[in-house]
């Protein structure tokens, strides 16, 4: 199964706001991991985030479900800025997992 | 309290604007100026903004002999938070100036308005509103989550064209950096607890590397490498402490290295400064050396790595030799 969530819809073409990367991760992206589902994090029409954004969004669901979030997790439309924010905090947080 | 508007308004020069503060007697706010020729940063603004909004419009007069050039104060909004009528008179809609008036942001939704908004009144390329929408973003959520304030905080900005500059200024009358970061890291003076702040991967809200489930530590570096790679200066003012980044010289060629430890960063700092119940953040951007945002944040990201790794094996158990 496969979940779907177009951020654009929530976030607007700029991704800042905290409050609305959690309410993503606890209602969309932890519950649909817990129920072994792709979770498919789609960034089109968004032009730029913040790493505090991304992380709000992702470092739970990694430290939570570690490589199911790996293997599951979905980045889809990123553009090269976002890229490099979710490769960032993808590295960091793996350096904190060991 | 009592501000004095220079004629020396940059951030080069904020020092002396700082000395010059009277914090005492905070139920009363008067602004005043240089009598022929006034030029503010957003930064001056926004902490006399800020200051206005925590004593009430009632007690904040802007007094003496304000020249022409004090009507760039009425066109920012500063009038507005006081209780004095300005003395100039122009058509707002004839205004056509790139900048953003002084606004007040209290919660996250506040925040997106401003974002899509107000920054596109700069009228920068997309590449430039990426950077500027980046550092307001990171910056006023740290005050929405850390400064436990009312009156959330105070945001202006301004492009000068003759620079090609973005400067920014944000400003809060929180709990300051200080309150901020000692229940977790115990930093022995203000200026430290801003050292700690501008560390990558320290977060006031935990020690454990990697952060919190919200907070990772790395916003205000982030924020710092960006004015140091594009050559430009920045400030924070917290408490009794100032810690401003120094322009790194345009004769040195090729990507300024970026340092883990604020302390190595050519800057300028002090503990001694008038105690300000609160959070000051001053940044300018030079939009000439602007990289391309990407390879910015590959800069940042390499050295952020590495001052992970590097704290870690800090705690690694050394060999115990005899």
């Amino acid at each position: 199964m496969k979940k779907n969530i177009k951020l654009a819809k929530t976030i607007g073409d700029f991704a800042e706001n905290k409050d609305a990367a959690k309410i993503l991760r606890t209602e969309e992206i932890l519950p649909s991991l817990k129920k072994g589902y792709e979770v498919i994090l789609d960034f089109k029409n968004v032009n730029g985030a913040t790493q505090s954004f991304i992380h709000a969004l992702i470092s739970e669901p990694i430290r939570v479900f570690g490589n199911i979030a790996f293997e599951k997790l979905l980045f889809k439309n990123a553009n090269e800025d976002i890229r490099e924010i979710i490769s960032i905090v993808y590295r960091y947080m793996q350096e904190s997992m060991d | 309290m009592k501000i004095f508007l220079s004629n020396r308004g940059n951030l080069r020069n904020f020092r002396g604007f700082l000395n010059s503060l009277d914090l005492t007697n905070p139920r009363k706010l008067e602004i005043s100026t240089h009598d022929k020729w006034i030029t503010v940063h957003p930064a001056n603004l926004v902490l006399s903004a800020a200051l206005a909004l925590q004593v009430g419009k009632e007690n904040s007069k802007i007094i003496g002999t304000i020249p022409e050039t004090g009507l760039y104060l009425d066109r920012m909004g500063l009038y507005d938070l006081t209780c004095t009528a300005s003395p100039f008179s122009y058509h707002k809609k004839e205004e056509a100036g790139r900048f953003v008036p002084i606004k007040i942001i209290k919660d996250a939704s506040d925040q997106s308005f401003f974002i899509s908004e107000m920054i596109p009144l700069l009228h920068l390329s997309e590449e430039n509103t990426k950077v500027v929408k980046y550092i307001i973003g990171e910056l006023v959520r740290n005050v929405i989550e850390h400064a436990y304030t009312k009156d959330g905080a105070v945001v202006a900005a301004q492009y000068y064209a003759k620079t090609n500059r973005v400067s920014i200024g944000i400003c809060d009358t929180g709990i300051g950096i200080d309150q901020s970061m000692q229940a977790v890291w115990h930093p022995k003076s203000n200026i430290d607890a801003i050292k700690l702040a501008l560390t990558p991967g320290i977060t006031g809200t935990t020690r454990k590397e990697g952060g919190t489930f919200e907070n990772a530590g790395a916003g205000l570096f982030f924020i710092k490498s960006i004015a140091k790679i594009t050559r430009n200066y920045f400030l924070i003012y917290s408490g009794s402490a100032e810690y401003t980044l120094l322009k790194h010289p345009k004769r040195l060629k090729g990507f300024p290295r970026l340092y883990a430890d604020p302390g190595r960063d050519p800057h300028r700092e002090t503990n001694d400064l008038p105690k300000f119940k609160g959070t000051l953040v001053a940044v300018d951007i030079s939009l000439d050396e602007t990289a391309e945002f990407t390879e910015l944040l590959t800069s940042i990201g390499k050295v952020y790595d590495s001052a992970i790794q590097d704290r870690k094996r800090e705690k690694f158990r050394k060999p115990k030799f005899i």
